[in-house]
C-alpha cells in the first residue's frame, strides 16, 4: 500500500445477481452470482498514477465505478481522505463528489452534443453552485488552458461535433477538472482515439498528475501503463494478481498470468519478437470461479496444491511494494 | 503545445451536424413528403382559425334548399338544412383539429411523463408502469371510447378527455426506450458522477434528446387522434351542440344524403378528414424515418461503383 | 515473376451529400506475392480500408474508382462488379472489421458456412459439411461446435469463426480488416497465431489493415504507411522501425508506446488534411517536424529509394548534410 493513500480500497466485493426471469423463479432455481469484484484491495495516493490492467471481465471496469459509488458494493471498504466511504448516503456523498472524478472511454458519447464546450465545462460549477457568474467563466478558460485548448476563447462555443476525438477527450477532462478534483478515474480514456493523438491526451493526465492529481487508470493495454503509470495493479477474474511499481512489474513480473500478459504484448520493434505464451481458451466467466487460486486452469505452471489453495497478495518481487497473489512467486 | 482548432477533417467516424433549427423544421424542408403534409395541414389550419372570418355564409343561415346543389355561389353544395358545406368545412375542421390537437395534448402529457419516469428510474417503477401501460394496450380503443361517452355523456370536453387518456401508450412506450438509452450515455452517468441531481440530469440532459422523437410521436398521435375524434360522431358520440366534420358525415348518413344523390354531402368532409390525417402522418413518418438511420437500406445492395478510367499522376494526371 | 495481387494506381472518390467529392485514396499500388504477408497500416481517415474495399469491389454507389487491380495478371476490376465477382471470396476473400458482430445470430455458424459453399457452387450436403467440418478445425473451433449459434460463441471464437468463413472457398489471398481490434490482447495472440499458421500452411498471401503498429511488426513481412489517401512509405517492417524515410513513420512509431522501450511517446500536433480539397504541396508538411520551404508547394511522390523500400518524401532527396 502507497504511503499516503488518498484513496483507499480494502476487500472490495461487488457481485450482480443474473435476473432469474418467470420461468427461473418460479422453478425456484439457484441465482447466479456474477462475483465481478471479489476481493480487491489498493490505495492511490496524491500525484499518483495507478494503472489497473486487465482483459475484458476481470473487473476493472466496476472496481473504478465502484470506488466512486457509481455502483455499490457487497462488502468491503473505501476510504477517501481518510474518510469511510463505503456506506454513505447519497446527501453526504455530494460534497465529496467534486474531490473525485470520472473520466470515460468513448470521446463521442461523453460530451452531451446539444452543450457547446463553455456548457459542458461550466456544468459542474452549476451543479456545486461554485462562484458567481465572472467567477465561472474564469475557471472554465483555466481549466481548458491546462487541457492546452488554447486559446480557450476559439473553444467557448463549439459543439462537440466541431471537435476531433483528441478535443473532445480534452474538453472531457477540463470538465472533470474545473472543480479542482484530488481524484481522477480515467476509464479507458484513451483507448478510442487515433495513436498519434493518445500520447498528447496520456501526457496531459500525466502533468495532471505531477501537479498533485492521484489518477485510477483503467486499461486494457500493457504498452501505455507501462509507459505512463507510476503503480500497475493486474487483475484477473475479480482479484488483482500482481501489483507493484509499473517497472518492476513490467521487467520482473511474478505471477504467471503476468508474465502470459506481458509476452503477448506486440512490440514496436520487429527485431524484438519474444516467445509468447500464449494461454489457451478464454478467461471462464465470473460466476464459475474456479476453486482454489482462480487461475489455475489456465496456468501454465500449476501444481497440484493450487487446486485448494487460494492465494493471497503476498510480497514477492525484488521491489518492496511489489506483490502478487501466486504461492509458487518469488 | 497548443492545439489550434483545425477545420475538423473528414474523418471516418465524425457524425453530422445536428441542426440547431430542430428536426421538425428540417425534416419539412428537406422531405417532400412532410412538405406537402405540412402545406395541407397548414391550410387547414389557416381555415380553421380564421373561420369566423373566412367562411363565406354564417353557420346557421340557410341559404337555398336542403342538399342544394353544387354552383358558382356554394361550391360544394348545400347541407341537409341548407346550410353552405364550404362554411360547414371551416368550422368542423375547427372542432376537429381542436379535438384533435388537444387529445394529443392530454396524450402527450400522459405518455411523455410516463415514458421519462418509467424509463429514466427503472426498476419497480418500470415494471409497474409498464403493466399499466400494456393493460392499456391491450384494451380496444373504439369500443372502449364508446363506451366511456355513452355513459358519461357526450360533450367535447368528455370526448377529448377519453381520447387522450387511451392514446398516450404509444408515446409512452417510444419516449421509455429513447430514454433509457439516453440515460445509459457516458455524458448522463458523468453528470450523475458529479451530483447532479435527477431533475437537472431530466431536464437538461434527457429531455433535449427525447424531444425530437416526442414530436414526431406527438405529430402521428393527431393523426389518429382526428380519425378517433371522427369514428366517435359518426357513430352519433359526438357533443351534439359542435359540429365537426365527423358530425358532417353523421348528419348527412342520418339524413339520406346518399339516397338523395347527395354526394356533396358526403364525400367532401370524409375527404378533408382523410387529408388531415394523411397530411399528419407523412410528418411523422418522415420524422421517424430522419431518426432512424437504420431504416434505410440503400446500403445494402452491394454492387453499383462507378468506373473511371486509369488516372495518372504527375504530368499526366487527370 | 509476376506478383499475385497487382494493385496499380487505385483511385476512390466518394460524392458527398451537398455536392463535391472526398478523395479518399489518391494512387495507391500495392503488390503482394503468394505467401507473403503486406500489412497496411494507417490511422481513422488514411484510406486503408476503402483501400481494400475498393480492390474487392465493394463500394457504395456513392464511389467512383479508377485504377487496375491484377489477379494473377488479369485486371479483376476492368468491367467492375462483373469481373470481380467470380473472384470474390474464390480467390480473394476479406474478414471484415466487426465481422465477428455480422455473423447472422439466428443460423448456427455451420450453416452459415455452408451457405458460402453452396454459393459458390463448390460443395454440398454432405460434403459441404465434411468441408466445414475442416474448416472449423484449421481455426481451432472444435468441430460439433459448429451446430451451435453465433451468441454461444465467445469473441475470439466468432472472429475465428468469421475467418472460416472468409477460407471456404480456399482463396489464395485473405485480407483481414482490424482482425484483432475489439480483441483483448490473449485472444488477439491467438487470433494472430492462427493467422501465421494459416498463411504457412495454406501459403496464404495476407493482406492485413490495422492501425495497430506493433501487430504489423510481429505479423507482417513488410508493410506500407498510409496517410491522408496515399501510400506514404512501403517496405520490409524492420527498415521502417529502424531506417524510416518518411516523417509520418517515424512519428508513429515514436507516438506508439512500447512495453520496454526508453522514453515517452509523443504525440504528432494537428490534424490530417481534408480530402475534399486538393492539396498543395505535402499532405502531412503542417504537421512535420522537418518539412522544409519545396513541402509547401510541391507534392512529393511515392518513388525508391532503397531495395524494395520507397517513400514520398523530399527528404529523400536533399543529400545528408543539407537536411
Amino acid at each position: 500500500m502507497s504511503s499516503n493513500g488518498l484513496l483507499a480500497v480494502e476487500d472490495l466485493v461487488v457481485h450482480y445477481v443474473v435476473p432469474r426471469g418467470l420461468v427461473g423463479t418460479m422453478a425456484r432455481r439457484p441465482q447466479k452470482l456474477v462475483r465481478a469484484v471479489d476481493g480487491v484491495s489498493f490505495s492511490v495516493g496524491r500525484g499518483e498514477l495507478l494503472a489497473l490492467v486487465g482483459e475484458s471481465g476481470c473487473g476493472k471496469t466496476t472496481t473504478a465505478q465502484t470506488v466512486l459509488r457509481l455502483l455499490e458494493p457487497v462488502a468491503g471498504r473505501i476510504s477517501f481522505d481518510g474518510e469511510d466511504i463505503t456506506t454513505l448516503p447519497n446527501s453526504a456523498l455530494r460534497p465529496l463528489r467534486r474531490r473525485m472524478q470520472i473520466i470515460y472511454q468513448d470521446p463521442y458519447e461523453s460530451l452531451d452534443p446539444r452543450l457547446t464546450v463553455k456548457s459542458t465545462v461550466e456544468e459542474p460549477l452549476l451543479i456545486h453552485r461554485s462562484g458567481s457568474k465572472r467567477e465561472r467563466a474564469e475557471l472554465v478558460r483555466d481549466a481548458l488552458a491546462r487541457v492546452e485548448l488554447t486559446p480557450p476563447d476559439l473553444f467557448l462555443e463549439r459543439f462537440p461535433h466541431e471537435l476531433s476525438g483528441g478535443q473532445r477527450q480534452r474538453v472531457a477532462i477540463a470538465a472533470s477538472i474545473v472543480l479542482g478534483p484530488d481524484l481522477l478515474v480515467a476509464d479507458e480514456p484513451v483507448s478510442m482515439l487515433d495513436v498519434s493523438v493518445r500520447a498528447g491526451v496520456l501526457g496531459l493526465l500525466d502533468s495532471l498528475r505531477e501537479a498533485g492529481l492521484a489518477i485510477l487508470m483503467i486499461t486494457h493495454d500493457l504498452s501505455t501503463a507501462a509507459r505512463f503509470a507510476d503503480r500497475i495493479a493486474v487483475m484477473y477474474l475479480g482479484r488483482i494478481v500482481e501489483e507493484g511499481p509499473a517497472e518492476a512489474v513490467v521487467r520482473d513480473p511474478q505471477h504467471p498470468y503476468t508474465k502470459a500478459l506481458l509476452s503477448v504484448v506486440p512490440r514496436r520493434d520487429p527485431r524484438e519478437r519474444s516467445r509468447p505464451l500464449i494461454l489457451t481458451g478464454e478467461a471462464p466467466d465470473a460466476i464459475r470461479i474456479p476453486r482454489g487460486c482462480r487461475f489455475h486452469p489456465r496456468c501454465p505452471v500449476a501444481i497440484a496444491d493450487c487446486r485448494d489453495i487460494d492465494p493471497v497478495l503476498e510480497r514477492h518481487g525484488a521491489a518492496p511494494e511489489h506483490r502478487a497473489a501466486c504461492i509458487l512467486a518469488g | 503545445m497548443s492545439l489550434l482548432l483545425q477545420e475538423p477533417g473528414l474523418l471516418a467516424g465524425d457524425r453530422p451536424a445536428r441542426s440547431r433549427t430542430g428536426l421538425l423544421w428540417d425534416v419539412i424542408k428537406n422531405q417532400p413528403s412532410a412538405t406537402i403534409g405540412a402545406v395541407i395541414l397548414g391550410i387547414f389550419i389557416v381555415l380553421a382559425v380564421l373561420a369566423p372570418v373566412l367562411a363565406p355564409y354564417g353557420l346557421h343561415e340557410q341559404v337555398g334548399p336542403v342538399y342544394g346543389h353544387p354552383s358558382w355561389a356554394h361550391p360544394l353544395g348545400l347541407d341537409d338544412g341548407g346550410i353552405d358545406m364550404v362554411t360547414l368545412l371551416m368550422w368542423g375542421a375547427r372542432i376537429s383539429l381542436v379535438v384533435g390537437f388537444a387529445a394529443t395534448f392530454v396524450s402527450m402529457v400522459i405518455g411523455g411523463t410516463v415514458g421519462l419516469v418509467s424509463g429514466y428510474f427503472g426498476g419497480r417503477t418500470d415494471t409497474v408502469l409498464m403493466r399499466i401501460t400494456d393493460y392499456f394496450l391491450a384494451i380496444p380503443d373504439v369500443p372502449l371510447m364508446i363506451v366511456v361517452a355513452a355513459i358519461w355523456g357526450p360533450s367535447l370536453f368528455h370526448i377529448i378527455v377519453v381520447i387522450g387518456v387511451l392514446l398516450w401508450t404509444g408515446t409512452a412506450r417510444v419516449v421509455r426506450a429513447q430514454v433509457m438509452s439516453v440515460r445509459e450515455r457516458a455524458y448522463v452517468k458523468r453528470a450523475r458522477s458529479l451530483g447532479a441531481g435527477d431533475l437537472r440530469i431530466i431536464l437538461r440532459h434527457v429531455l433535449p434528446q427525447i424531444s425530437p422523437i416526442l414530436i414526431a410521436s406527438t405529430v402521428l398521435t393527431i393523426a389518429v387522434a382526428i380519425f378517433d375524434e371522427t369514428a366517435l360522431a359518426f357513430l352519433g358520440l359526438g357533443d351534439p351542440s359542435r359540429i365537426s366534420l365527423g358530425k358532417i358525415i353523421e348528419n348527412a348518413f342520418q339524413r339520406t344524403a346518399i339516397s338523395s344523390g347527395a354526394w356533396w354531402a358526403i364525400v367532401p368532409p370524409g375527404a378533408a378528414v382523410a387529408l388531415l390525417i394523411l397530411s399528419c402522418s407523412m410528418i411523422g413518418r418522415a420524422m421517424e424515418d430522419a431518426l432512424n438511420p437504420r431504416l434505410r437500406v440503400s446500403h445494402l445492395s452491394a454492387k453499383g461503383f462507378r468506373l473511371r478510367p486509369l488516372v495518372g499522376r504527375g504530368p499526366d494526371a487527370v | 515473376m509476376s506478383s499475385l495481387l497487382e494493385l496499380e494506381e487505385l483511385n476512390v472518390w466518394f460524392d458527398l451529400p451537398r455536392g463535391g467529392t472526398l478523395h479518399a485514396v489518391q494512387g495507391v499500388s500495392l503488390t503482394l506475392d503468394r505467401g507473403e504477408r503486406l500489412g497496411l497500416v494507417g490511422e481513422s481517415g488514411s484510406g486503408k480500408s476503402t483501400t481494400v474495399l475498393g480492390l474487392l469491389g465493394l463500394l457504395p454507389p456513392t464511389a467512383t474508382l479508377s485504377g487496375r487491380c491484377l489477379l494473377n495478371g488479369v485486371d479483376i476490376l476492368a468491367e467492375g462488379e462483373e469481373t470481380v465477382r467470380p473472384h470474390r471470396w474464390v480467390d480473394l476473400a476479406i474478414v471484415f472489421q466487426g465481422a465477428m458482430n455480422a455473423l447472422n445470430p439466428v443460423q448456427t455458424v455451420s450453416s452459415q458456412i455452408v451457405e458460402a459453399l453452396e454459393l459458390h457452387g463448390l460443395a454440398t450436403g454432405r460434403q459441404a459439411k465434411a468441408r466445414v467440418g475442416e474448416l472449423l478445425e484449421s481455426v481451432g473451433i472444435p468441430r460439433d461446435r459448429g451446430d451451435r449459434f453465433p451468441h454461444e460463441f465467445s469473441g475470439g471464437m466468432r472472429q475465428r469463426a468469421a475467418i472460416a468463413m472468409a477460407l471456404a472457398c480456399n482463396p489464395s489471398v485473405l485480407v483481414a480488416d482490424e482482425p484483432t481490434t475489439a480483441l483483448d490482447v490473449m485472444v488477439q495472440a491467438q487470433i494472430l497465431e492462427l493467422l501465421d499458421a494459416l498463411c504457412r500452411d495454406f501459403g496464404l498471401a495476407l493482406l492485413l489493415v490495422t492501425h495497430d503498429l506493433p501487430v504489423v511488426a510481429q505479423l507482417c513481412d513488410r508493410a506500407a504507411v498510409m496517410y491522408a489517401g496515399e501510400i506514404v512509405e512501403q517496405g520490409p517492417v524492420e527498415e521502417l522501425f529502424h531506417d524510416p524515410r518518411h516523417p509520418y513513420t517515424r512519428l508513429l512509431f515514436a507516438a506508439t508506446p512500447d512495453l520496454y522501450g526508453e522514453g515517452v511517446p509523443v504525440s504528432i500536433p494537428g490534424t490530417p488534411p481534408r480530402l475534399d480539397r486538393t492539396l498543395e504541396g505535402c499532405p502531412f508538411h503542417t504537421r512535420c517536424d522537418r518539412s522544409f520551404s519545396r513541402c509547401k508547394d510541391e507534392r512529393p511522390v511515392l518513388r525508391e529509394v532503397a531495395g524494395g523500400r520507397s517513400a514520398a518524401c523530399h527528404l529523400n532527396d536533399v543529400p545528408a548534410e543539407v537536411a
